[in-house]
């Protein structure tokens, strides 16, 4: 059964119309312009209980507005939503309870006090008991490998430290539905691993539902078997990554290392030339005439070395959103 | 026995009487609960935020020196008693205000008391927490977000407590003549008196600082209101001063009830107190429903800015 539900879920922001300048500054003094600004236009899926699921868009697509919308933090514009059962932007009490949003670079943990101030106040206002507010505390500190870093102001903690101790204030009540906005921006490599080997095994052990946006792939291809890929407000795509690789390039990656170098034209009866680098040659290949156009290449060059491969799910993505190819 | 229509014999269902008594043991039960749940909501937002708040006791110290106007009004007015007594004109009403000197002093100090423990910055707060984004995971816990700042705002009223008694320790040194103690009854009513005028002041800034969902600089509205609330509320003179249509026009609107009415309580000064319990209250009653109205229409237009 589907936990998370939207329904031709859209919203438009009313925002004001400013031109640079004096005149400009003036004009907007005396007669303020505004436009609408469609930021989500009728986006519909579900989610079912336990998935872990991966938003995917550029900048300005409408991935953080619709985790607003899902987590009840604004209303929408029109369509609907269901998380849990509820109307997400009634926020009744019952509702707030299973769910939690992250969002990197905000915060909800006080910030000239130690995490634990944060954490006594989070227990008392979902109504944990000391023992087993306690008890989840050190459970998922654990999980986090957070220590002594509570008992210290926030502001004296790293980067890749707060978010972690933001995330246990943020699971602290053990919502069945996480929304996660950019949980790992700005985090170090490092950093980075550990939330996301955090959040798998969250996920694992409380079969909580988990739906994802990150700027770093390495996250969703880490944490979800789905993604749901948004652009300009619409739903491109939802599926899987592999799915989406396919759809996004029809093609596959050959790269060849020859025995000697040659002319970057030599290539173009064979495929599109990626790179033509010395003895280093990439070229994507259409699918159906990948078996043909390699053994011509063996046949014709003197190869030291061949691999196939699916294009980098990055560049597809980073391409597609460059090039405005999405119908 | 009347048979049912199943005919499988009566069946006992609870009369009125014990449903009533059921139910209203089922609704003691939750509103226990609610009260355990709130008493400890309260006690864990009131430790976190003393603790903030001593983390700025600098920054209080200075905001509650900062609070002196009412002793600079004391030094005029004082002034203003002694030329008249000079001249041969002077005695218990020697500014012409009803108060001899030493219910002046006595006035003005209860009127800094009153000021330091009823003032509110709620709109400047959550006008800054709206804007940055902050106010988005208060919005997503099962708790009216705007309690978060009261117990903020009580915090540093104990925070404030300290300094308050400092500097009126150092003004009855200044001033042993004024020294006096109020009368256990007057001094109850004062401090609940304080209370409320901070309640009405709460009530009032957060209308206002819920308009910081449709403008954005819902603050510049408070400063419209600081003017009639620096004259009218007693802080610079004490109403008597006033012309009688001005203090007839003053008592329509609340800030006499902010501080005027909490001071001369305090004070031991003449003050009609039915009547301003009976106005705080009818003001209470007044910007509750507004704030939470407001509130419902307001959130719906939050769109979440600066997350």
């Amino acid at each position: 059964m589907a936990i998370i539900r939207a329904e031709r879920l859209s919203k438009t922001y009313r925002v004001a119309d400013k031109q640079p300048g004096l005149a400009g500054t003036l004009r907007h003094f005396v007669q303020r312009r505004h436009r609408d600004v469609a930021a989500v236009k009728g986006v519909s899926f579900s989610i079912e209980a336990g998935e872990m699921v991966g938003f995917l868009g550029p900048n300005g697509a409408g991935k953080t507005t619709t985790l607003k919308m899902l987590s009840g933090l604004i209303h929408p514009s029109g369509g609907s939503a269901e998380v849990a059962g509820h109307i997400p932007q009634r926020r009744q009490a019952d509702f707030l309870r299973q769910i939690t949003l992250v969002m990197g670079q905000k915060q909800q943990l006080i910030w000239d006090l130690p995490p634990l101030d944060s954490l006594r106040v989070n227990a008392a206002v979902y109504g944990l008991d000391d023992a087993t507010a306690r008890h989840r505390i050190n459970e998922l500190a654990e999980m986090l490998e957070l220590g002594e870093e509570l008992t210290r102001p926030v502001r004296k903690l790293s980067l890749g430290q707060r978010m972690k101790a933001e995330l246990l204030a943020a699971l602290l009540h053990q919502p069945a539905v996480l929304f996660l906005d950019e949980p790992t921006l700005g985090l170090d490599i490092n950093a980075q691993a550990r939330v996301r080997s955090f959040l798998a095994d969250y996920n694992r052990r409380q079969g909580a539902t988990v739906l994802l946006t990150s700027h770093y792939l390495a996250d969703i291809t880490a944490l979800c078997p789905r993604v749901l890929l948004i652009h300009e407000g619409g739903l491109f795509h939802d599926g899987s990554l592999r799915e989406l690789s396919s759809r996004l390039a029809p093609c596959r990656l050959v790269r060849l290392e020859l025995e000697q170098p040659r002319p970057a034209a030599d290539f173009a009866r064979y495929g599109e030339l990626e790179a033509c680098d010395g003895r280093d040659v990439r070229l994507l290949v259409e699918r159906e005439r990948l078996t043909d156009v390699v053994a011509r290449l063996l046949a014709d060059l003197e190869v030291r070395d061949l691999e196939v491969s699916d294009p980098p799910i990055e560049e597809l993505i980073g391409r597609l959103f460059r090039q405005g190819e999405v119908a | 026995m009347r048979a049912t229509p199943g005919g499988a014999g009566p069946k006992r269902f609870p009369g009125p009487a014990s449903l009533r008594r059921g139910s209203r043991g089922q609704l003691l039960d939750n509103l226990g609960h609610r009260l355990r749940h709130g008493g400890r909501v309260a006690r864990a937002l009131l430790s976190s935020q003393y603790a903030l708040m001593l983390e700025y006791r600098a920054e209080t110290a200075l905001w509650a020196l900062s609070g002196i106007l009412p002793f600079i009004m004391l030094g005029i007015w004082d002034q203003l008693a002694v030329a008249p007594a000079a001249s041969g004109a002077g005695g218990p009403d020697a500014a012409g205000i009803g108060l001899d000197r030493v219910q002046l002093s006595r006035y003005f100090l209860c009127a800094f008391v009153a000021r330091q423990f009823s003032v509110a910055w709620v709109v400047y707060a959550f006008e800054e927490d709206a804007l940055q984004g902050r106010l988005s995971p208060y919005l997503l816990q099962p708790l009216q977000p705007l309690w978060r700042y009261v117990a903020a705002h009580l915090a540093e009223q104990l925070t404030r407590l300290p300094f308050v008694v400092i500097i009126a320790a150092v003004f009855f040194l200044l001033q042993p003549q004024a020294f006096w103690i109020p009368t256990p009854a007057r001094f109850l009513a004062g401090v609940l008196a304080i209370w409320l005028a901070f309640t009405i002041n709460f009530l009032l800034q957060s209308c206002i600082a819920i308009l910081c969902f449709w403008s954005e600089r819902a603050s510049a509205l408070e400063r419209l209101l600081f003017i009639p609330y620096l004259f009218l509320s007693g802080l610079v003179a004490p109403l008597e001063v006033f012309p009688p249509a001005w203090r007839a026009a003053a008592h329509w609107t609340p800030f006499p009830l902010m501080v005027a009415f909490p001071a001369q309580l305090l004070a031991g000064g003449p003050v009609a107190i039915s009547a301003s319990f009976t106005a705080m209250a009818g003001w209470i009653a007044l910007l509750l429903p507004i704030t939470v109205l407001l509130w419902r229409a307001g959130v719906r237009r939050y769109s979440a800015m600066g997350a």
